[in-house]
């Protein structure tokens, strides 16, 4: 039963005759519920997920204003202010909550239209082939030599703007080229297997084919690159902010790295300016990366049932 | 030779499509670009006469239709005529980018180079001796992949350069040197050069070892590796003349691609510790609004990236010999 329903979930399209004949839809959520949670990975990076998306919502509803000048410059942590005060005096805890939406926002925004725009180019070349594949592949190629930093340090200095949207579409737009190469990769292989030409034979459109035959072979693949990318876009749009570059009036926890910076946080040795907000970055890189980590455990059996062999002389 | 010239083709057009790329990103300001940059230059100084029609002609915002602009932006190109540096007014900008370079290129590039061959090397260790203590390094570097760099350079500089004085705070060399080939000056480049090179290191072996160890795992199951096992050969030659040398393939890919990663990385590294190289002049004529020498600089940086790809290619057509007979 495990193993039938790891390849179902592997291989949906493929997977007809492989499908189990007992038990519905509400008995194959509990088996899939229960190998979720035996990934001690996967739980403890759903947990800091879940963690970080309630304090990005209910967050700043329960704590005051982040930008109010409250206390005295740079004091240490204390009761009254459990990280410690800014330059001018803002409550850093505050801050910490109240960037965590922004942050999250810029990350999965970014992250889903990247993943978007590999999944059109990458499947669609390769399913499509000649050469409007040949030319998407150069086009991957070429952007995905250009490096990403650079580019977008200009663009987004270039586009002034007071929000975060230019900074999601530049990340967005620069970042897909890997993903995509990857999927036109998988996809050249799946296009020629029998069961994609046994739909063809069938008279299957071709919208369906992609949909149904193709796309659920590639879901695996296609959610680890989201993840990947929503860590990417989190880290760029740190690095950005950080940098001072882009929209510098929402909150996010490179802006909070960038004032502490300017601000000489670190030559005033007010050590719990600066790292909180790298620590929370890092966090909610490693709870993606944990997931994706127990996701591979649970769609790919041969690395769940994986032992070490002997250790060689 | 075909292989050489697949790949020269996609170099050409990976050139072309990025100084494209440059004559349209001036479009993107709002306003008249170069109206903003004499007002700025008249701001540092006198320009010399005729500067606005060269940077207009350069920025791609000249007279004429689509075409004629394009003509003369590429005709500017070709002539080395990147405008004049509002930042250091008045060098001209291939000068600032000519004195920035090298700062940037033997500082990073050794710090790659160092970085590349000793994760490779623990990576093939750590494959090799699959399961025992070494294994456990694995989950740390997932964490460090996920910290963003420059935060993990700011700490670093807190606690090296701040809390214990083992090095400089920040700069390329210290205030009291002037820059020229004497070993007083040398010291100091070296001195203020080895913890930005270490967040370096640090920040990407991660990824080499684990690439290369994985490939090694699966080289080790190869027929091949057995067969020379029952050659009865020694480990040690087992693992680098069998093993690892066919497991490396994968990295040297990688160490093309991540290329860019490097250069990128290389901008926050520069800013934090304020280290006069490439990134650092960048950062300052976006906020500068020197559009002149941020073009110039994005398209130099991406030249150089296009150029390292192009010679790793070419080593690896040289290294793995079944990639120039299968295309």
């Amino acid at each position: 039963m495990t193993a039938v329903g790891a390849s179902t979930l592997l291989e949906p399209g493929s997977a007809g005759a492989l499908r189990p004949t007992g038990g519905g839809v509400g008995h194959r959520a509990i088996v899939a519920t229960r190998r979720l949670l035996r990934s001690s990975r996967m739980v403890i990076g759903l947990v800091l997920l879940v963690f970080f998306v309630l304090v990005a919502i209910v967050g700043p509803h329960l704590v005051g204003n982040p930008n109010a000048f409250v206390g005295p410059s740079m004091a240490g942590p204390s009761a009254r202010f459990w990280l410690g005060t800014t330059m001018p005096g803002q409550n850093i805890f505050y801050q910490l909550v109240d960037s965590t939406s922004g942050t999250l926002e810029v990350g999965f925004l970014a992250g889903a239209l990247a993943t978007l725009v590999s999944v059109v180019i990458g499947i669609g070349g390769g399913f499509v082939g000649g050469y409007v594949d040949e030319l998407l592949a150069l086009f991957s190629n070429v952007i995905l030599i250009i490096p990403g930093l650079p580019l977008i340090i200009v663009v987004a200095s270039y586009v002034k703007s007071s929000s975060l949207l230019p900074t999601i579409l530049i990340i967005a737009f620069t970042s897909w080229a890997g993903y995509a190469r990857v999927l036109r990769g998988q996809t050249l292989s799946i296009r020629n297997r029998d069961y994609v030409l046994a739909a063809r034979v069938a008279g299957e459109k071709t919208w369906r084919i992609i949909f149904v035959e193709i796309l659920p072979s590639e879901l695996a693949v296609i959610v680890s690159n989201f993840i990947f990318m929503v860590i990417f876009a989190i880290l760029t749009q740190s690095t950005l902010a950080f940098l001072g570059i882009g929209d510098l009036s929402t909150l996010t926890w490179g802006n909070m790295l960038n004032v502490a910076n300017n601000d000489e946080a670190l030559t005033s040795g007010a050590w719990w300016w600066f790292v909180p907000p790298g620590l929370c970055i890092a966090l909610v890189g490693t709870a993606l990366a944990l997931v994706n980590f127990g996701l591979d455990e649970i769609l790919n059996p041969r690395l769940r049932v994986y032992k070490a062999p002997k250790v060689r002389r | 030779m075909r292989y050489v010239a697949r790949k020269l083709g996609f170099y050409l057009v990976a050139a072309w499509a990025a100084i494209t790329l440059n004559f349209f990103l001036p479009r993107l300001i709002p306003g008249n670009p170069v109206e903003i940059l004499m007002s700025r230059l008249d701001e540092s100084g006198s320009p010399p006469p005729g500067e606005a029609h060269r940077l207009a002609l350069l920025l791609g915002v000249g007279t004429g239709g689509l075409f004629s602009q394009y003509w003369h932006y590429l005709d500017a190109l070709a002539h080395f005529n990147l405008g004049i540096s509002v930042t250091d007014f008045p060098v001209p900008v291939s000068q600032v980018i000519a004195s920035a370079l090298p700062w940037t290129l033997v500082l990073v590039g050794t710090a790659t180079v160092i970085s590349f061959v000793v994760g490779i090397t623990l990576g093939a260790l750590a494959g090799w001796k699959r399961g025992t203590w070494v294994d456990s390094l694995i989950p740390t570097t997932t964490f460090l992949t996920a910290i963003p760099y420059f935060w993990l350079a700011l700490l670093l500089l807190y606690l090296l350069a701040f809390v214990f004085h083992v090095f400089p705070l920040n700069g390329g060399y210290g205030a009291s040197e002037t820059p020229g080939w004497n070993w007083s000056f040398i010291g100091s480049a070296i001195d203020h050069s080895i913890l930005p090179a270490l967040t370096i290191v640090i920040a990407s072996i991660g990824g080499w070892l684990l690439g290369m160890r994985n490939m090694t795992v699966t080289t080790l199951s190869d027929d091949y590796v057995v067969a020379a096992e029952a050659k009865g050969l020694s480990p040690r030659r087992i693992l680098v003349g069998y093993a690892a040398r066919n497991a490396v393939m994968p990295s040297i890919t990688g160490f093309a691609i991540s290329l860019g990663f490097v250069v990128s990385g290389s901008v926050a590294m520069e800013y934090v510790f304020s280290y006069p190289g490439i990134g650092y002049e960048l950062l300052q004529a976006v906020n500068n609004e020197d559009y002149a020498l941020a073009q110039g600089i994005f398209l130099v940086i991406t030249l150089a990236v296009l150029a390292a790809n192009l010679i790793v290619d070419l080593l690896y057509g040289f290294v793995d010999p079944r990639t120039r007979q299968s295309r």
